[in-house]
């Protein structure tokens, strides 16, 4: 469903809730409590807030993995509620990043790279090209054939960036992407992540505790409780 | 390709239960491979005992065991004296016991029967078949076990009979049974006519009248040609439904096997499955990389429980008491039906773990890191 009555301001919003209500074991942990947020395409927005605040369910309800219990949520102009191709977005629309990677272990870089692509369908060659093209970018050529359980937890974050962003997808999701590095190697994803968002045009919206890494995006949003409660 | 390695890296992370898997649908598809197999070759053994040299048999309509059929002797001559028939071979079946051997097959023939005529004569010879009544012939295997050659006196029932040849046979039956001469089985078995009468013809395509003149002829009569008793008589119906039984419950328990492990896979990766997910994969692809494993699973044990059921069958004919009774003939239709039971039934097994995995959210399965 399209958002009535879109301005040209609007048709720049990547994502919009209204009023969104989550929780958890039938209500009795509720999580947000009518969040409303937007944020423009191309924006770097930062959620910062503590631990349970309802920073990983936003960016759950916002990537389509979850539903809220009321209100609504547009990605790109699309009620998410409302798609009935929730793998269509997932494939092309949103890609995510994970504390913990998420990466198969048995699998080699260029095979967990390579799954969103094999998912969509994609071309082969395309596949590998566009593989080897982020590869370059992210450092991680020389370690295309090496298993997963080989790499250092910079690797492998940088192996989930790249598999993130395999089908070029407008909006990234990204959940404490350094929260399992080190200071040094956090550093280096972080200012990495923000340099591959700025080649690819994309937006992206990451939940995290780290201030310093918040402050380089282009806003920091502070939630509590379940709500937003500044933007800055 | 990557669905094949996620297929292939799954089964090899838990490979000891792979090797489980495939060996409980290798040993179920190797059960009913050599359980149908060597029941089928024992009703082929029975029915061509039944029409050796002939094409049509002609026995008692609506008897349920050809022992108990009963073809008078007048009705053979009069059938073996038709124009249309070349030979008309009455035979007398009866089972007696002797002392160690409970159950051993009597034919009543004349010297004529194929069975006389075209067996190869270990020891004595056809042409003295059928001049004494109290003279027999040997299958090679009855000679074996009643420990007789030729000359000697062997117990048969309550009489003795003296042996004037030993004959061996293609066909395990004829090989452990007891040829005697038509009219002393007659007397042995206290019948006056025979138990079928087996028939050539002069030419092939008078089956029909043939039949149509027995009906007619000899209405207590029925006349039927070799593949249409063999599907139709209800003792070979019996043990064909009893080995694709047998069989078939042997196959269903290596299913549940692979059912166990696949949803034992499925628990495994719970993450992986989550993870694919979030990565763009449907329902279809996920539920693809269960029933692939599944079906690999099963193909596997099939192609292995093929290998493993023929040599189990060459081993089984080597064994002397079992000699003539196995046939290793595997039809390839046999094959193609015993790989697919198995293949249907590892798909099977992998339904419910495949729904499971279709029914994982991954926003529940991530949520705990």
């Amino acid at each position: 469903m399209k958002t009535p009555s879109q301005s040209p301001t609007q048709e720049r919003v990547a994502i919009r809730t209204s009023d969104v209500w989550k929780s958890y074991d039938r209500g009795a942990i509720p999580v947000l409590n009518g969040v409303d947020f937007e944020m423009r395409a191309g924006e770097t927005v930062a959620l910062c807030g503590a631990s349970g605040c309802g920073k990983s369910t936003l960016l759950h309800l916002v990537g389509g993995l979850d539903e809220p219990d009321r209100g609504q949520v547009w990605v790109h102009g699309e009620e998410l509620t409302q798609r009935r191709d929730v793998v269509r977005f997932l494939r092309h629309e949103v890609g995510f990043i994970f504390q913990f990677h998420n990466l198969i272990a048995d699998l080699t870089v260029e095979e967990n790279c390579l799954l969103p692509a094999t998912a969509a369908g994609t071309n082969r060659t395309q596949a590998t090209e566009r593989l080897h093209r982020l590869a370059e970018r992210t450092g991680l050529t020389h370690r295309l054939r090496h298993r997963i359980q080989t790499l250092s937890g910079g690797e492998r974050q940088r192996t989930a960036l790249c598999r993130a962003l395999m089908n070029s997808p407008k909006l990234l999701l990204a959940d404490e992407p350094t929260g399992s590095l080190d200071e040094r190697t956090s550093g280096a994803v972080f200012e990495l992540l923000l340099e591959l968002v700025k080649w690819e045009g994309a937006t992206l919206l990451m939940a995290t505790h780290d201030r310093g890494l918040a402050r380089a995006c282009n806003r920091v949003v502070e939630m509590h409780n379940g709500r937003i409660h500044e933007s800055s | 390709m990557i669905f094949l390695r996620l297929i292939l890296l799954n089964l090899w992370r838990h490979r000891i239960r792979s090797a489980i898997s495939i060996a409980g649908v290798t040993f179920s598809v190797a059960a009913m491979l050599t359980v149908v197999t060597v029941l089928q070759g024992a009703i082929g053994m029975f029915s061509g005992l039944l029409s050796s040299g002939a094409e049509m048999i002609v026995f008692e309509r609506n008897v349920s065991d050809l022992f108990f059929s009963e073809v008078p002797a007048a009705s053979a001559s009069a059938i073996a004296a038709w124009p249309m028939v070349a030979h008309a071979d009455p035979v007398l079946f009866g089972v007696v016991s002797s002392a160690d051997h409970p159950i051993i097959t009597c034919f009543g023939v004349t010297r004529e029967d194929a069975r006389i005529r075209k067996a190869t004569w270990l020891a004595g010879n056809a042409s003295t078949f059928g001049q004494h009544e109290n003279e027999v012939v040997l299958g090679e295997r009855a000679a074996d076990f009643l420990n007789a050659t030729t000359g000697m006196q062997v117990p048969i029932g309550h009489e003795m009979f003296h042996v004037i040849g030993i004959v061996k046979t293609a066909n395990g039956f004829e090989d452990g049974g007891v040829f005697m001469p038509l009219h002393a089985a007659q007397t042995f078995f206290h019948k006056e006519g025979s138990s079928v009468i087996t028939i050539k013809l002069h030419e092939k395509n008078q089956t029909a009248e043939f039949k149509a003149e027995v009906k007619r002829t000899f209405p207590n009569l029925i006349a039927l040609e070799d593949a249409e008793f063999s599907r139709t008589y209800s003792q070979f119906k019996i043990l064909k439904a009893t080995a694709w039984a047998v069989g078939g419950c042997g196959l269903a328990l290596g299913g549940l096997g692979v059912a166990n492990t696949m949803i034992m896979s499925v628990f495994a990766r719970i993450r992986e499955i989550a993870i694919l997910r979030v990565n763009g994969f449907s329902n279809t692809q996920i539920a693809f990389t269960i029933l692939g494993e599944s079906a690999l699973i099963s193909v596997s044990g099939a192609l292995l429980g093929m290998i493993v059921g023929i040599v189990a069958m060459y081993a089984l004919k080597l064994i002397p008491a079992l000699h003539g009774y196995v046939d290793v003939t595997i039809h390839p239709m046999l094959i193609c039906v015993v790989v697919l039971l198995a293949f249907v039934t590892g798909l099977t097994g992998a339904l419910y773990p495949a729904a499971y995995a279709m029914r994982i959210r991954a926003v529940e399965a991530l949520r705990f890191e």
